[in-house]
């Protein structure tokens, strides 16, 4: 039954059929899928270093403020540590001037570069998105992401690929002008998981799909509620609307 | 009423009733009219769940207009801030995100409800005299609640807003000698920008309260004729007849909630299937998205636009297929109202809504191939239904006897 | 026949109505709280100023919630006469004991309870009134050096908000 709405559903959703797009993206299994799933904290976590180690040199998150990781179980004291490693630009002070200084809760995170044209140049023409509401901003999301990170493979024969791009076989068009961001143990994981690439691409996309829709956990349990709520609401409703009518016809 | 007493013509409009509720009533007639007209209201008994989406399309604008005016509180109008500002509705707005959601969808919802409800006005013959300009009423609104919808698709500012702003508003360049004029006058500038949000953001809200008056005219006119039913036939007398409240409105209040579950079912669940992902990109003039599609309820009309070779053409089309339309009550020629009774025409009107939902998946198809073949021989359908099928079956088409309501309601008994 | 029917009947109905009003009531709760401050606007409403640059006898304005906050590094004379004023000259009665965590600093806020205007006294150079504190140019309110009204319209001492000592030199306000 649940099926069959979610079909009828995206059969509404015409849109999607417009995506052409004939790469075939594998389902995984993620942690706030269903009615009930909420984030996985701790990978969540792990995504966090990931993307600050490895994504962060790139590619900016413009939306999100240190004081979010509160959401991803960040103390106080920690989220401010985790800001003050970063310099972001204020000003003027007094004297005229722009400033840099050490980033605070309250702050958003500090951007690789000054603007897009910077971006732009530091990366041969190619603007790495911001990754604030990537998971969001792509069809098929979480799922897309974490098969783009596992992607890289080696070309075909038949495939040229100039220089600066490299094969991907889940991106459209296969030619992506990012290289393969993660490899076995890049990243040095404080709880001790293993870093292996699946273990990194699922966390960094765990992260940037919290990162994208952090109101998912209160949407569910709020959506629960009101479901319920209006199906009592029926049932009463139908019993009057039955006793109203009785004499009717 | 005495003709040289003036104060006794006045004592006819005194209100009958006394206290507070008198009080106001002799001073603005609205207890008297309310229960002339909400809860007394003789409506035929014989109405199906079909006629309950008329009060559901006017929740769901209720519904819309509550959430608006509580986006407008923290939503900004500007290129550079509008998408930021309905991000900070998202996160940091408390349940922000619960209301910007629910003013997405209820939207969906709202063309939902509208859909069936201008299906049941074709299929059952509402539209035909006496009711024409209850249906005249109805398509206007219909008509302003698309350009409404359009105008708030652009304010988040996504890519989706922006491009379909774009390729929308240089519909408006197809019109010859003054196009270009007419575009620059719309936009304020020379492409989609600043100014152009700025009154987007103005008209979407002068729109949407048009809706609303127009539904007041919508309900008058409809409140002078009463009803139609599944019949067709017109209540014979009391009887047949059942008082708008309680019986109406406990019904309408069982749909209600039923389809408001779906409605929380999609909003809660999945919120944003029936959005394109690329809105959640920031617009930018620089890079067009890959395929430029409307939002769902715009496919049908989409497919018309781009099934015509030629681009006046396609705008003519578009707009041309709901004024057409607008005609139907002229335009069919039968004496009676309900497809029930009318066996071919019912084939017609049947045909025409299979016919509008494969528009809808057409719009949504790039327009090449066999596509546009099918968007062709849909939009042709479109107009031969109006212009051809519709004088043509009511004067060929031997129609049954129409049953009346009793009648009616026994037959469905046994 | 009716007799028995009527009170059940009555009752779903009562039922169904009392629902639908705790729905209808429920529902207005995201709505009004909607138009509280947002996150954002909450997480600037506490601010940290690291007062170590800041020298004895020298002032710094911070901007909290909006509006001018005035902390001064008071010097050894300001301090005494603050402590020594004898409550009796004050219009608003308040010990200086009472306005202060540590005695050299003194936090303020810089809006002046007549009307709302910012006094003057946070530069060197600035009139500072009679009392050495602050003076309000709208309608020459002085303050004295633990910011109480001392003469002037204004009725009420300067308000001291809320803040705490993180450690020696850092203080967070809010």
């Amino acid at each position: 039954m649940r099926g069959l709405f979610i079909l009828a559903l995206s059969l509404l959703s015409l849109n999607t059929f417009a995506a052409g797009s004939k790469i075939d993206i594998p389902k995984y299994d993620w942690s706030w899928k269903g009615f009930f799933g909420t984030y996985d904290r701790a990978s969540a976590q792990r995504g966090l270093k990931v993307y600050r180690e490895v994504c962060a040199g790139c590619h900016s998150m413009d939306l999100i403020a240190y004081r979010n990781l509160a959401d991803l179980g960040f103390s106080e004291a920690h989220i401010k540590a985790i800001a003050a490693e970063y310099l972001i630009p204020d000003g003027p002070n007094d004297e005229g001037e722009m400033f840099e200084r050490e980033a605070i809760p309250s702050d958003r995170f500090a951007n690789p570069y000054p603007n897009v044209q910077a971006a732009r140049a530091a990366n041969n023409g190619a603007y790495p998105p911001d990754l604030s509401l990537i998971v969001k901003a792509r069809p098929k999301g979480a799922d897309y992401l974490k098969a783009l990170l596992l992607g890289y493979v080696e070309a075909p024969a038949d495939k040229e690929v100039p220089e600066g791009q490299y094969y991907n076989k889940y991106m459209d068009g296969n030619l992506i002008a990012m290289p393969s961001p993660l490899s076995e143990g890049i990243v040095d994981y404080d709880d001790g998981t293993e870093a292996t690439m699946d273990q990194m691409a699922t966390d960094v996309t765990t992260f940037l799909a919290w990162a994208a829709e952090p109101s998912l956990e209160d949407r569910k349990r709020i959506g629960l509620k009101v479901i319920l709520f209006l199906f009592v609401l029926l049932v009463l409703a139908y019993i009057s609307k039955q006793q109203i009518w009785r004499d009717i016809k | 009423m005495s003709s040289n007493d003036p104060q006794g013509y006045k004592k006819t409009l005194n209100s009958p009733y006394t206290g507070f509720k008198g009080w106001i009533d002799s001073r603005l007639p609205l207890v008297r009219m309310m229960e002339a007209e909400y809860l007394k209201f003789p409506v035929p008994k014989s109405l199906n769940y079909f006629w309950s989406f008329g009060g559901i399309a006017m929740f769901c604008l209720i519904g819309l207009i509550l959430t608006g005016i509580f986006l407008g509180f923290h939503y900004k109008p500007s290129a550079d801030e509008a998408f930021d500002s309905v991000e900070r509705i998202m996160r940091d707005v408390n349940f922000g995100w619960l209301i910007r959601y629910l003013h997405a969808n209820l939207v969906s919802f709202f063309f939902i409800a509208t859909f069936i409800h201008i299906f049941r006005a074709l299929y059952f013959g509402s539209y035909k005299a006496p009711r024409e300009l209850v249906y005249l009423f109805g398509l206007t609104m219909f008509v302003l609640m698309m350009g409404t919808a359009f105008l708030g698709y652009t304010l988040p500012w996504g890519q989706m807003s922006y491009w379909g702003a774009t390729v929308i508003t240089n519909l408006f360049s197809a019109i010859p000698f003054v196009g270009d004029a007419i575009l620059k006058l719309l936009l304020g500038d020379f492409n989609v920008g600043d100014s152009t949000i700025n009154r987007f953001y103005v008209l979407h809200w002068l729109l949407a309260f048009a809706i609303v008056g127009l539904v007041v005219f919508h309900v008058i006119t409809l409140h002078m004729t009463g009803s139609n039913n599944p019949t067709g036939s017109e209540p014979q007398s009391w009887d047949e007849t059942v008082s708008f409240h309680p019986y109406v409105t406990i019904k309408d209040l069982n749909a209600t909630i039923f389809f408001f579950i779906i409605l929380a079912f999609v909003l809660f669940y999945y919120p944003n299937i029936l959005g394109h992902s690329d809105n959640y990109i920031r617009a930018n003039p620089m890079v067009t998205p890959a395929h430029i599609v409307p939002e769902w309820y715009f496919l049908p009309f989409y497919a018309i636009l781009r099934a015509i070779p030629d681009k006046l053409g396609g705008v003519l089309a578009m707009f041309g297929s709901i004024a057409a339309l607008g005609l139907l009550p002229w335009l069919d020629t039968s004496k009676v109202r309900s497809c029930l009774f009318r066996p071919v025409w019912r084939i017609c009107v049947l045909l025409f809504a299979i016919n509008f939902l494969v528009l809808m998946y057409m719009g949504g198809k790039p327009a090449e191939g066999i596509y546009v073949l099918i968007s062709r021989i849909g939009t042709a359908y479109w107009f031969l239904f109006i212009f051809v099928l519709a004088p043509l079956v009511g004067f060929l088409e031997t129609p049954r006897q129409p049953l009346s309501i009793t009648n009616y309601l026994q037959s469905k008994k046994a | 026949m009716s007799e028995n029917k009527t009170p059940r009947r009555d009752f779903i109905k009562l039922a169904t109505m009392t629902l639908g009003g705790v729905g209808a009531a429920s529902l207005a709760i995201p709505f009004i709280t909607s138009m509280n401050p947002g996150k954002d606007t909450l997480a600037l409403a506490s601010t940290e100023i690291d007062l170590s640059p800041l020298k004895e006898g020298q002032s710094l304005t911070v901007i909290w919630r909006g509006k001018p906050v005035f902390i001064k590094h008071r010097t050894q004379k300001e301090i005494t006469e603050a402590k020594n004023t004898d409550l009796n000259d004050l219009i608003d009665i308040e010990d200086d004991a009472d306005r202060v965590q540590n005695d050299k600093w003194l936090v303020v806020l810089g809006v002046c309870t007549h009307l709302g205007c910012v006094p003057l006294g946070q530069k060197t150079s600035d009139i500072k009134g009679e009392y050495g504190g602050w003076f309000c140019p709208c309608h020459g309110s002085h303050y004295d050096t633990s910011g109480r009204i001392r003469k002037g319209p204004a009725p009420k001492n300067l308000p001291v908000p809320p803040y705490v000592f993180l450690n020696e030199s850092r203080i967070k306000i809010g």
